[in-house]
């Protein structure tokens, strides 16, 4: 099955990023295809590379773009970016900044859209 | 229709929307501060029962964990993230933010 | 390519304006996605039947005042804009007291609706 997943609240504040990746995770175990990840709202700061993490717990941006290595499109939405000052020269690897419109686009290809925010 | 509740019932209403408006046997699972819910011996515990009688009423066990509640209201099921997608293969979730 | 069916998109609104920014960005959401052609419906429940509220006046906050674009809903295609009758009686609201049309509609109306949609998007 195809799932698209929405992540709307920023790393280590909420669960929602954690609860999300291992949504992920478990997903892609069982073979299911992921056919996008879109940040929205904080959810944007879950994409910047400036993150400086204490070795003792997880990094999360890294963990993402980790994720975007192995294929999974990371969409970052650019009116919420601009707000939050992620900029291209921030941005993870493996991920991209997008229009809406590609949200939209998940909601249309994916056979299952699920929210992860606050 | 599958309800997502990730807010503790006992400083948030989304619980009680989620109540209001689920159809009777749509499933609803519950995660992060949501499975604060199914803990045995709140003042919750009633009004679950009743709900566990129509919705089966999921709970995420890394989050029970992560919490330390090891005892939940009967008849409420326990579920992996393996679960949690394999719920969202059946249906079609909204997550009550 | 075969043509798929339009999706049945419904944005469940259930945050006050101004107090987060959960409704103005989930009004630019709908505004966008009323640009494709889906069938689009809003609804409005709990604490976001205050974001259709008339007479909001946010100048002494120095924040954007959008209540009125959530008129242009219909003209952005957003066909189905409910508010639910229980928040609105819970709040002290009619439809007298919104800047715009909306159908009320009761809890089992909604929990119809909801249940046909193909995604739900919460704000």
């Amino acid at each position: 099955m195809k799932f698209g997943i929405l992540v709307q609240e920023g790393p280590y504040n909420h669960e929602a990023s954690d609860s999300a990746y291992h949504f992920i995770q478990a997903a892609l175990a069982k073979g299911h295809e992921i056919t996008g990840v879109f940040f929205y709202n904080d959810g944007v700061t879950n994409t910047t590379k400036l993150m400086d993490i204490p070795a003792d717990d997880r990094h999360i941006s890294k963990r993402w773009s980790e994720l975007g290595a192995k294929g999974v499109e990371l969409i970052v939405c650019v009116a919420a970016a601009k707000r939050r000052g992620i900029s291209p020269d921030v941005l993870i690897d493996n991920a991209r900044i997008d229009g809406l419109g590609q949200l939209s686009e998940l909601c249309i290809e994916s056979d299952r859209l699920i929210t992860f925010g606050d | 229709m599958l309800h997502i509740v990730n807010k503790s019932p006992f400083s948030n209403g989304n619980m009680d929307t989620c109540l209001r408006i689920a159809q009777a046997a749509d499933p609803i699972l519950l995660i992060e501060d949501g499975v604060f819910a199914v803990k045995k011996g709140t003042s919750m515990e009633g009004r679950m029962k009743e709900t566990v009688g129509r919705h089966p009423v999921y709970a995420l066990q890394a989050d029970l964990k992560a919490r330390g509640i090891d005892q939940v209201v009967d008849g409420v099921k326990l579920c992996d993230y393996s679960g949690f997608v394999a719920l969202v293969e059946e249906h079609r979730p909204h997550s009550w933010l | 390519m075969e043509e798929q069916a339009p999706r049945k998109i419904m944005f469940v609104n259930r945050r006050a304006p101004h107090g987060s920014i959960y409704a103005y960005e989930g009004l630019e959401v709908i505004l966008i996605f009323g640009a494709y052609d889906q069938e689009i419906s809003a609804v409005f429940l709990d604490d976001a039947v205050f974001s259709l509220k008339k007479g909001q006046d946010t100048s002494e906050l120095g924040v954007k005042e959008f209540s009125a674009t959530f008129r242009a809903l219909e003209a952005y295609g957003v066909e189905n804009r409910y508010v639910e009758k229980e928040s609105m009686e819970q709040r002290g609201l009619t439809l007298d007291d919104l800047i715009m049309d909306v159908e009320v509609v009761d809890g089992a109306t909604l929990r119809k609706a909801m249940g046909e949609q193909d995604v739900l998007l919460p704000f």
